[in-house]
């Protein structure tokens, strides 16, 4: 287990330190002169060599490179352009609020898909399984730029039950968590559905029916805690669809989140900050989905044992 | 019944291809018809700046069938060779591939889309060049995986044998048979494609005003929505058909082709 746990730590180093070095040139790579666009066109050749030398800009891109992984190591991420003030105050700042909108939009996730994906497998084939199907299929049709404004007309300016935007106790989050969760409750739904259905035509699955257990026995006690597994592995790697996907919700609701920040930043032309913004996304995905890959191991010993 | 997924599809062809042809404005300004709702004379209404909303859903359509059809055909060949070769060839190139692909898909792939595009600034070119960078990397493993289980068999290494070089064996004895998985993801890949270009669009990173996209149009309409809700329906409808459409083609293309693939369900 150990040894396992080691090697995945090792790999997840590796990535992390690639996709750094990935974001870092592919944002230094494209075209645009942030010195220019921070001073204006019309400024004086001079000042924006001087500005230029000032942020740094004006060594050779891997000596800025290496200048930005010393920094990441200890912490710290630079100056934001905009602000004028350390990038990763910023980030402290916005991070609570975007990890609880991810982990409410989770949790409506996994309350709609799994009493969703267990009626499914259950009947196959009857009324149930094509309605919970058919609200997968449009679940994963809707984007969430169209659902939020339609969750803010019915629910906030029609019915006034919910804050139209912002993040004002339980009940701004609400929507956001629905507008968010509702796609993943969707892919959920399928992949449990069909995890269950292979599962339920096993033959301890028949033993247990033979004993006599009721339906709902045999699925809660024996067929789910074996369907969740995949699922959850599943869950891991959607986590990136749903932070990417905060981008959009929390710029919908004014989120005061890391996915707004990332789009203000972009509009401020505020480089160090877009760039700290993509890897501390991309480093929360990549933690979870090796906690995800541990855990799992933890539970499920086959695969410890065959990788390592 | 069974082939309205398909209609709709033609539907989207036909407007993105037909549209500039037809007698539209989607510029047209009629001041008299600010936000007007649905009338006999247009049958979507007016928006806020008293443009024909249908008008602008065709030319919407163009938007997002072209940058579609450009990701995904860029994605899909540069993706293919890049997976195929990687897998053939083997050794350190292997190597760097998979390293490279394991990188990319630790970043969300629309929110490095978004950044790219932000930093590229507007327009449809920045819009494909900013998915397709995103994009290749899903069809590199796709191919590089099939290629892995089809390289040691024996017409491959027959060819090999009768000298026939790398290009041609890739192309001539690998490609073939690994097409049908990867035309099943490219036709998910639509999907994917016509949600992400809303998206740039609705956060104001797409193309430039005035030319229409849905996205663009359901953020302009999200400001008047009480008012007139037909802004944000009309191009919402159009892109949640078109998505279930290439959904449900996809699932019955998997079917035909029978595609075991990741995708479950």
């Amino acid at each position: 287990m150990l040894s396992f746990f080691a090697s995945r730590l090792l790999a997840t180093g590796v990535v992390l330190f690639g996709v750094t070095v990935l974001v870092f040139a592919l944002i230094h790579l494209i075209p645009g002169d942030p010195v220019e666009i921070m001073l204006g066109e019309s400024a004086r050749a001079a000042d924006r060599e001087a500005l230029r030398a000032a942020l740094g800009l004006d060594r050779p891109l891997w000596v800025q490179l290496g200048d930005y992984l010393a920094g990441l190591a200890r912490g710290d991420l630079g100056q934001s352009l905009h602000y004028r003030q350390p990038i990763m105050e910023i980030l402290l700042e916005r991070l609570p609020a975007t990890v609880e909108l991810a982990a409410a939009a989770l949790l409506v996730a996994v309350v709609i898909a799994f009493p969703l994906g267990a009626l499914a497998a259950m009947y196959r084939d009857s009324i149930w399984d094509r309605l919970a199907m058919g609200f997968s299929l449009a679940g994963v049709s809707i984007p969430n730029f169209w659902m939020g404004p339609l969750l803010i007309l019915v629910f906030s300016l029609w019915l006034g039950w919910f804050p139209v935007s912002g993040r004002e106790g339980p009940a701004s989050l609400v929507l956001p968590a629905l507008t968010l969760g509702t796609a993943l409750a969707a892919i959920l739904a399928r992949m449990l559905r069909s995890a269950l259905l292979e599962v339920l035509s096993e033959d301890y699955i028949r033993t247990a029916r033979a004993k006599g257990l009721a339906d709902r026995e045999v699925l809660w006690r024996h067929a789910l805690r074996n369907a969740a597994l995949p699922v959850i592995t599943v869950l891991g790697l959607q986590l990136g669809t749903l932070l990417g996907g905060a981008v959009i919700t929390e710029t919908v609701f004014s989120w005061p989140g890391v996915g707004l920040l990332t789009l203000e930043a972009i509009q401020q032309r505020d480089y160090p900050l877009v760039q700290a913004c993509v890897l501390l996304i991309s480093f929360a995905y990549v933690a979870v989905n090796t906690a995800t890959d541990v855990v799992y191991a933890w539970v499920d010993p086959r695969i410890r044992l065959g990788e390592g | 019944m069974r082939h309205w997924p398909l209609l709709i599809l033609l539907l989207w062809a036909l407007m993105a291809l037909v549209g500039p042809w037809l007698p539209l404005s989607p510029d047209g300004v009629h001041l008299d018809s600010i936000l007007q709702g649905p009338s006999p004379g247009a049958w979507l209404g007016y928006d806020d700046l008293g443009r024909p909303v249908w008008d602008r859903l065709v030319f919407g359509a163009r938007t997002s069938f072209l940058v579609a059809l450009w990701v995904v055909a860029l994605s899909l060949v540069v993706g293919t060779v890049i997976g195929a070769l990687s897998a053939y060839v083997g050794g350190w190139f292997d190597l760097l591939v998979v390293r490279l692909i394991d990188i990319f898909l630790a970043v969300p792939g629309i929110l490095l889309a978004i950044a790219l595009a932000g930093i590229l600034g507007p327009g449809i070119e920045n819009v494909v060049l900013a998915l397709s960078v995103v994009g290749w990397v899903g069809y590199a493993r796709l191919a590089r995986a099939q290629v892995l289980s089809l390289k040691h068999r024996d017409h491959v290494v027959a060819a090999q044998a009768l000298g026939a070089g790398t290009p041609r064996i890739v192309s001539r004895h690998l490609l073939p048979l690994i097409a049908a998985p990867l035309i099943v993801e490219a036709t998910f890949g639509v999907a994917g494609v016509v949600i992400a270009e809303a998206s740039l669009s609705f956060l104001g990173l797409g193309v430039q005003p005035p030319e229409a996209s849905w996205g663009s149009m359901i953020r302009d309409g999200t400001r008047y929505m009480l008012v007139a809700p037909h802004l944000v329906l009309a191009p919402g409808l159009a892109i949640a058909a078109v998505v279930l459409a290439v959904n449900l083609l996809g699932d019955r293309l998997r079917d035909r082709l029978d595609v075991r693939m990741r995708r479950h369900g």
